[in-house]
């Protein structure tokens, strides 16, 4: 215990208590799980594993995953950004309501929020039929998809970016202003490098819920092998068709993209100077 | 000050952008909630949430949050306090697999909980064994719902500790206190505004939780079925009004709790800004993360 005065710290053995409850804890919650994905991914042996990875409908799933990914986080980027700057350089009224607004996504359950979107677009929605009727074909098909995981997936980047922008305060852009930079040379010389670290952590974090959504794109995908199956949703079909080694054998994939996620984001911690210093 | 801030381009073009934006994707789907419970009357949307199975789905769904933010409250606190205040080989690592939970898809974590609480997984054979089913039980939705709620009061709180001036707990040692009077007093009431924002976060979070909770409950109406699976039912049935009614419910709540939580951070932000002293400057970079404190609900 570096830098701790002896009387503030605890003794020995509540010291040794405590470390242990919160180790088995986190071992028992997260590493053990994880372990047994690892585990039965593997219990039929590499050949198995590759092939389970390999299938056609395991990579139209990847793909789909990737499209969805694709569309849902530059959008978003692209929103936090508008919204950050709106929020954090301008005084207007209802700025509470709209930061609120903001945040509606992840207080909506992933259920509802896909359910949302079959009320409007479905067969029997608010704008479905006419859709229908003009050959428009949004839920149980991709469109749909890449609509719930964008709604999903609204708040991150916003979220990063408002705190960031605020701390910075707006006399840098006004210099550059003042200099006679224009508006455009302003935003991508000064503002855009500034912000690249939180821009980068709430890209991330957007990414790893875009490609792990479950409960928003499970509403709306019809569930079609092949066709409208994300990795989530494809691991849940080969799970409940009893294929364990397959299921946790995708599983891994999204595991892994967890792993990289994790790693990304405590490296931008560490880069950032956010690093916990140590005691 | 507001005729500089309006110096500033954009204010049109960026407003506009995130109105338009969250108009088409937040208010106006969910504005169809408002419209297809419209559709229903009142004795028919009463009959809706009072059924004996929508009543069994809101206790298990809410006593099951509230149960699995309460074991977050303490666990939580306990692991913070540990990756805070302890030095052990490995602390980075386990400290950057505290958010896990946010990271993993929500199915992959329904397996993975499945895989080792089942009574052929890992360690539900051994619960097996002596009677108590981990998994497709009420306990395998608290177990899960611990899992996707488990990073929220460890980072609300963590900064917290690691923000508290060592010299007051030191103050409170001199003056007579005993270590155990120093937490009590000193570090607990320090903590406690921390503490209920993960709380709601982790409660709020695990209310809506679908993806880990359908692998790990057994799914049984009545017993084992939560109300984001039971609006999932009714839409598989194209019973929209009732699973609109549900929803709505669902909805009052998550967005009162997501309220209170915008208004415990302005008020501590508000609380912090006014203590803050000119001898001790505001900071002047908000580091990546810090707005997140609880990450994602």
């Amino acid at each position: 215990m570096k830098g701790r005065s002896r009387v503030c710290t605890e003794p020995v053995w509540v010291r040794a208590i405590l470390m242990i409850v919160a180790l088995g804890f986190l071992a028992v919650f997260l590493v053990l799980p994880l372990g047994a994905v690892l585990y039965a991914a593997f219990s039929k042996g590499l050949d198995a594993y590759i092939a389970a990875v390999r299938e056609a409908d395991t990579r139209s799933a990847v793909r789909l995953t990737l499209l969805a990914a694709g569309i849902a986080v530059p959008l978003n980027v692209c929103f936090g950004i508008a919204a950050a700057w709106a929020i954090t350089r301008f005084k207007f009224p209802g700025k509470r309501v709209l930061v609120t607004i903001i945040d509606l996504p992840f207080a909506v359950s992933p259920v509802i929020a896909g359910m949302l979107f079959v009320l409007l677009f479905g067969a029997h929605g608010l704008i479905g039929p006419w859709l229908l009727g003009h050959g428009i074909k949004i839920v149980f098909a991709i469109p749909a998809i890449v609509i719930a995981t964008s709604f999903v997936t609204i708040p991150f980047v916003a979220r990063e970016l408002i705190p960031a922008l605020e701390a910075r305060g707006p006399e840098q852009e006004l210099a550059a202003l003042t200099l006679g930079a224009t508006a455009w040379q302003t935003f991508r010389r000064v503002t855009l490098p500034n912000l690249r670290w939180p821009l980068a952590y709430g890209a991330i974090l957007c990414t790893a819920r875009a490609v792990g959504e479950f409960g928003a794109v499970s509403v709306v995908s019809g569930h079609i092998r092949g066709e409208t199956n994300t990795i989530p949703l494809h691991v849940e079909i080969l799970y409940n068709d009893f294929q364990y080694q397959a299921a946790f054998a995708v599983a891994t994939i999204l595991i892994g993209i967890a792993l990289a996620t994790l790693i990304g984001k405590s490296f931008i911690e560490w880069h950032a100077g956010r690093g916990r210093p140590s005691h | 000050m507001a005729k500089q801030r309006r110096a500033l381009p954009g204010f049109g073009l960026s407003l506009g952008v995130t109105l338009a934006y969250l108009g088409l994707m937040v208010m106006i789907p969910l504005s169809t909630v408002v419209w297809r419970t419209a559709e229903l009357s009142l004795g028919q949307f009463w009959s809706t949430i009072s059924s004996d199975r929508a009543l069994a789905s809101f206790a298990l769904s809410f006593g099951a949050a509230l149960v699995a933010a309460g074991i977050n409250v303490v666990m939580g606190v306990i692991v913070a306090w540990v990756l805070t205040r302890y030095e052990f080989p490995g602390r980075r690592i386990l400290d950057g697999i505290v958010d896990l939970p946010f990271a993993l898809p929500t199915a992959v974590a329904g397996i993975a909980l499945a895989a080792t609480w089942a009574p052929n997984g890992f360690l539900g054979k051994y619960l097996h064994a002596i009677g108590i089913e981990g998994a497709y039980s009420r306990l395998g939705v608290i177990i899960a719902l611990t899992f996707i709620g488990l990073p929220f009061v460890v980072r609300t709180v963590q900064p917290v500790l690691e923000g508290l001036d060592p010299r007051v707990e030191e103050a409170a040692a001199m003056l007579g206190a005993t270590r155990l009077q120093t937490i009590r007093r000193v570090i607990l009431p320090a903590l406690r505004p921390a503490i209920v924002t993960g709380f709601a976060l982790a409660f709020a979070r695990a209310l809506g939780e679908y993806g880990s909770v359908v692998f790990m409950s057994g799914n049984m109406p009545m017993k084992t079925e939560i109300t984001p699976l039971l609006i999932m039912s009714k839409l598989e049935q194209f019973d929209y009004a009732g699973a609109t009614a549900l929803a709505l419910v669902m909805l009052v709540v998550s967005f009162g709790i997501l309220v209170a939580i915008n208004g415990l951070t302005w008020r501590a932000a508000e609380r912090r800004q006014a203590i803050r002293t000119p001898a001790e400057p505001a900071p002047t970079a908000v580091p990546p993360g810090a707005a997140s404190a609880g990450g994602e609900l």
